[in-house]
């Protein structure tokens, strides 16, 4: 019974004490499970995020956080014997995800609002929130491992390499993963729901982690529309020597790759290559232009701390479902790094992230910038 | 004082049942289990028990039996008061209009907005003092030839100002007027005296003074028609319907009971804790906070804060890690608070109604514990400080 725990602060002195990231679905929730049984001192701490008022609907919620999956977490909570807390982090994560996912679609990108997320809100203002609370430790569901290496912290690739969440990790730094615990990094999913069976957690087996949890019906055009109409704008769509073959209806529609809904007669297949803020401009092309051989990431973190001093067989992905490509890399200055691959790869998007790996060690990366390098 | 037990400040939430009342109570569940409408042995055996209670409240407030109505909460009680007399005026062509405060419980404030807004009956708002006392002279503006009901809070639940009951009571006595007030948080703190005060209808909950919860009592003057708010059977003189709690009821006098024996030293004790708080933490944590509610009209039980730039739920998770429990007029359990209303109507600002803590003392609190929270509050404060710093 959760009441007696709370009634005997005295029963947990001395343990370590952890907050667990709950959202009510299995992940967390066996992440809670699995560190209660270790001994911690578990404490859930479910975010109230930020959501986008729809029209009609009379209560709108975050994907991530409604009410029922509140209710929900609070169950696994009663069960688990542990305290769980609401906070609301709605104005923050508005400021620091949302207007952060609207301003790179302003500029035609197409950001990752989940890595704004783990950057600012996840894996800082839990964290410190986490810590003000007296906890040793933070712990998410994140499929990906902490590995402490002589001293130096180091996010490997989970044992499941299909759920591996470590591409959204990667701007994590030492001093917050020293606080850091991933515990069913080592477990399949499958593995994670028996657990959550064998706990009788009665939790949902589906994927807790939203993409755009903000928006209520997961349709970013019409969120785009509603908060920056005077942004979306009709343009040209040319081909690489500049010929007009048609219009567009706004860059923020479309997207690196794509091919169907140009409307635009050609007698080949031509695809999205690029999206140019001056000019309002969307240049399309023949498959074999999609390929690109470089790439140009800004904002990079190394989660060492320090470009990695052997830069051998290392592999890129850039977008969180892309699978690894063997590559090179190149410090061109603190801000940027050049990434060279060995085969072309398609569909690179600027504001997405280039993430590095070593095997199946995550080194760190950066967000794709526009800058071409041939 | 360590942490090695918990230290309940949250009374005017709710309390404990006391084991006298419990005892009170528990023959009325297995052995006088009747029905008190029935006619036969058990049910007459449940029917005494169900007077005996009515008596004591009549009797401890000075009332007559019969008008004591037992409903299943102070939210109910307030409910049967204000529809009952606005529907029996709509029938009976009495008038149409009613008059109360901006910081009214929900209870009376959401019934008194719907049968307004769905029911066509004219409402008046009164506002508040910065200290959260209703201006007499405010009410008096108010009253309309068709007014028919005024319903003012005793003392309000999230700031504790205690409201001048006489005075309205008068003034509304002169107009002809009925008079309702919520006097929940107030119930065993004063002492009632209903044949001499001005006061027509007055709600009371048992769970605020060591009884059960989901019991309320609403005294009526026996000469007011109530339209039933719940309908069906006739029990408590058809003023609600369903059958009647007897071990609640029970309970509930019993509860009373101990309550008005032991007022006075209660409201020593209390007020010795509670100036402890009040000038503790004024002292301790100067700049970024401020009493709210009046210094002096104030429940003796009662302590209420603001803290400026704080979020009033992050306090109290902080203080429940710290083995307080608390309370404030904006947390939520769901984590979407909203500024409190009731600071808003105080004059209190965005940078201040989002912080309010509430800190409420009863019978088992003592001065170690009273000492404890004034040893953590500013440090806790100081540690959200530091965070709302780093992100504002």
């Amino acid at each position: 019974m959760g009441i007696e725990h709370q009634l005997q602060p005295d029963n947990i002195k001395g343990k370590p004490r952890v907050v667990v990231a709950m959202s009510g679905g299995v992940d967390s929730s066996v992440t809670a499970a699995l560190l209660a049984q270790e001994g911690y001192d578990v404490i859930g701490i479910m975010m109230r995020l930020w959501c986008a008022p729809s029209s009609g609907g009379p209560v709108v919620q975050n994907r991530c956080c409604t009410p029922n999956q509140i209710a929900v977490a609070r169950r696994v909570a009663d069960k688990l014997g542990i305290r769980l807390y609401v906070i609301d982090v709605q104005d923050h994560f508005f400021k620091s995800v949302v207007q952060y996912f609207i301003n790179g679609h302003i500029r035609g990108e197409t950001p990752n609002p989940c890595i704004a997320c783990n950057k600012h809100i996840r894996f800082d203002y839990l964290l410190e929130q986490a810590l003000s609370l007296g906890a040793d430790y933070l712990a998410t569901g994140h499929y990906a491992r902490i590995f402490n290496k002589h001293g130096v912290y180091q996010i490997l690739k989970a044992k499941d390499n299909r759920k591996d969440q470590s591409y959204v990790l990667y701007v994590l730094q030492q001093y917050q993963l020293q606080h850091l615990i991933f515990p069913i990094g080592d477990y399949t999913k499958n593995e994670v729901k028996e657990i959550a069976e064998q706990f009788d957690l009665n939790v949902s087996a589906q994927d807790e982690s939203m993409d755009l949890c903000f928006l209520t019906d997961g349709d970013y055009r019409k969120f785009l529309r509603a908060r920056i109409p005077g942004e979306i704008k009709p343009g040209p769509i040319a081909d690489q020597s500049g010929h007009l073959l048609g219009v567009h209806k706004g860059l923020q529609y479309y997207t690196i790759g794509q091919r169907k809904g140009l409307g635009i007669a050609s007698n080949r297949p031509l695809y999205v290559l690029s999206k140019k803020i001056e000019g309002n401009k969307i240049i399309v092309g023949p498959h074999e232009s999609l390929g690109r051989k470089a790439l140009v990431a800004s904002e990079v973190n190394w989660l060492s701390g320090e470009f990695p001093d052997r830069a051998s067989g290392i592999t890129v992905k850039i977008r969180y479902t892309a699978d690894p490509v063997p590559a090179s890399i190149r410090q061109m200055d603190n801000e940027r790094l050049m990434i060279r691959f060995e085969q072309p790869v398609y569909g690179i998007t600027a504001g997405q992230a280039a993430v590095i790996y070593q095997e199946y060690n995550c080194l760190g990366g950066g967000l794709i910038t526009d800058e071409v390098i041939s | 004082m360590t942490q090695d037990s918990y230290i309940y400040l949250d009374h005017a939430a709710t309390t404990p049942v006391r084991p006298e009342v419990v005892e009170a109570m528990l023959p009325y569940w297995t052995d006088f289990y009747g029905n008190p409408s029935s006619v036969h042995d058990i049910g007459r055996i449940a029917d005494q028990g169900l007077t005996q209670a009515r008596e004591k409240f009549a009797e401890l407030i000075n009332s007559e039996p019969n008008e004591v109505i037992f409903t299943a909460s102070g939210s109910e009680s307030d409910n049967l008061a204000i529809r009952g007399v606005m529907w029996t005026a709509r029938i009976s062509n009495r008038g149409n209009h009613f008059i109360t405060s901006a910081i009214e419980h929900k209870a009376v404030l959401k019934t008194a907005k719907l049968l307004r807004d769905l029911h066509g009956f004219e409402l008046t708002i009164v506002p508040v003092d910065p200290y959260g006392i209703v201006d007499v002279n405010e009410i008096e503006k108010a009253i309309r030839p068709d007014t028919v009901l005024i319903s003012i809070m005793a003392a309000n639940n999230e700031i504790g100002s205690i409201q001048p009951l006489e005075e309205i009571g008068l003034l509304a006595r002169d107009q002809n007027i009925l008079f309702h007030s919520d006097a929940v948080q107030a119930a065993a703190l004063n002492q009632w005296d209903f044949k001499r005060m001005p006061i027509d209808l007055l709600s009371f909950a048992a769970h605020k003074f060591y009884g059960p919860k989901g019991v309320g009592i609403l005294f009526a003057r026996n000469d007011i028609h109530l339209t039933p708010a719940v309908t069906g059977g006739g029990q408590e003189d058809g003023r609600r319907a369903g059958t009647e709690n007897v071990p609640y009821a029970t309970g509930a006098a019993r509860a009373f009971e101990l309550a008005m024996s032991e007022m006075q030293d209660n409201i020593y004790h209390y007020q010795n804790l509670r100036d402890r708080l009040i000038n503790g933490i004024l002292n301790r944590i100067p700049e970024k906070c401020q009493l709210t509610g009046h210094q002096y009209n104030r429940l003796v039980n009662h302590a209420s804060f603001v803290f400026k730039e704080i979020s009033g739920n992050d306090l109290l998770i902080h203080l429940d890690m710290a083995g307080i429990a608390a309370s404030s007029g904006s947390a939520c359990l769901v984590g979407d608070p909203k500024p409190s209303s009731v600071l808003h109507e105080l004059g209190f600002d965005d940078t201040w109604s989002s912080g309010g803590l509430r800190l409420t003392v009863g019978r088992q609190n003592n001065i170690d514990e009273i000492n404890y929270v004034l040893e953590n509050l500013p440090e806790i404060i100081e540690r959200l400080n530091l965070i709302k710093n780093k992100y504002l």
